[in-house]
């Protein structure tokens, strides 16, 4: 239990999905503008990536690496078919995206409504594969660690759009140069607050 | 006929480009450019996937049931980017081991998907090939032009080639360590869409 606090906390602040590995960066900059937007994807984001990492384990750990194939009889044993990795991923990605699409629907209209384009482009944000593809690269050993990993990426990346949608409100009345309104000072913004993120480097839970 | 290709290719060097004006392919923009050699070689890789994906898809955009699109396009993509993938681990593997899983990345690489909806479904395969190329180039672009500022300042040297003599790091002179780390990478591109936005005007918002 201990160990699963400490990967949550560390993929939250240390590994942050923005500040440290820079993914899902086109939809962060983006949908950062107003601060109810960003809340919206924030959770989609959260929701999305706390499904498909566990799913994408249980691919990674029984059909993909090599030799996971020897539950169907000692002749797979030796058959590695990680080259298949990016495809399945991604085919799994846009599955359970277009599933959490019709639930939403299904049982809250309201927030389909508040979500609109966001859910669909969720599935090209490049957080989500690249959560499955850092779970692939650090060998998690439970499907619990998996997903304690998904969650603490997926509420990184959240905490990050939302801090940094209530700062862009805040500045909008700012007194920016002409040229580095918008989109310069948001990279500008996100840098700092990385900076700032580094803070909490060597944090022992 | 060519001078409209031409501006294919050089529109997104500049008034166009990928990453300071369309806000695409960002990720892997800021991750490889702590050194030149990856980011070229990422460079390299996205505008093949680019060219080749758009050319794919452009040959066959009369056929595919509207339904499925984003489905296809993401098969396309994700084969091709298989394809380099491999390529890399066998011919360069020393850096394909520094870009881990960005390669794999290039397949969500905003670039490739935005050029396909905007431009290959509604174009001839020929032109639709060099739009893929030209935006992979204006990616390229700022990609090495982060990278050489990144390694220079970050680490001396440039390629692998130390640049900084060992004299003047005898008189004091020190690397800094700061530009390797990622917060740099964020705020070298906003310094570089200042200078872009002061020159070209008309790319201010509002």
């Amino acid at each position: 239990m201990e160990n699963l606090f400490d990967l949550f906390v560390r993929n939250v602040f240390i590994d942050n999905m923005i500040f440290a590995y820079f993914l899902g960066m086109c939809s962060y900059l983006a949908v950062s503008k107003t601060l109810k937007t960003s809340v919206g994807l924030g959770i989609a984001v959260i929701f999305v990536i706390t499904v498909t990492v566990p799913v994408n384990w249980l691919l990674e750990n029984y059909l993909l690496k090599a030799g996971a194939l020897k539950w169907l009889g000692p002749a797979f044993a030796d058959y590695d078919l990680s080259f298949l990795s990016f495809l399945l991923f991604i085919a799994v990605i846009a599955a359970i995206v277009q599933l959490i699409e019709m639930v939403i629907e299904k049982f809250s209209p309201a927030l389909y409504n508040a979500l609109g384009i966001f859910l669909p482009l969720i599935a090209v944000n490049c957080a989500i594969l690249g959560a499955a593809l850092f779970m692939q690269e650090r060998e998690y050993g439970t499907i619990a660690e998996a997903a304690v990993y998904g969650f603490g990426s997926g509420f990184g990346w959240a905490l990050a759009i939302v801090v940094l949608a209530a700062i862009r409100e805040k500045i909008r009345y700012s007194n920016i140069p002409a040229p580095l309104r918008g989109l310069g000072i948001s990279f500008i913004l996100t840098g700092l607050l990385a900076i700032a993120f580094m803070g909490f480097m060597g944090i022992k839970v | 006929m060519a001078s409209k290709n031409l501006k294919l290719l050089t529109n997104p060097l500049n008034n166009e480009n990928p990453i300071t004006v369309q806000v695409l392919g960002i990720c892997s923009a800021l991750a490889v450019t702590v050194q030149v050699k990856p980011a070229l070689i990422m460079a390299i890789s996205v505008t093949v996937v680019t060219g080749f994906s758009n050319l794919i898809i452009a040959s066959i955009r009369n056929t595919i049931p509207p339904r499925i699109r984003i489905i296809v396009q993401l098969v396309v993509i994700a084969a091709l980017v298989i394809i380099v993938d491999q390529l890399l681990k066998a011919y360069v593997y020393d850096v394909s081991k520094k870009l881990s899983v960005f390669v794999g990345l290039i397949i969500t690489n905003c670039i490739i998907m935005g050029r396909l909806e905007a431009f290959a479904m509604a174009n001839k395969p020929w032109e639709s090939f060099i739009d893929g190329i030209g935006n992979g180039f204006g990616y390229g672009l700022i990609l090495v032009i982060v990278s050489v500022f990144r390694e220079l300042l970050g680490s001396g040297s440039l390629l692998g080639y130390q640049l900084i003599p060992e004299s003047l790091y005898q008189l004091g002179y020190k690397d800094n360590g700061m530009m390797i780390l990622p917060p740099m990478a964020l705020i070298t591109v906003g310094i570089l869409i200042w200078i872009q936005r002061s020159k070209n005007r008309k790319l201010i918002e509002r």
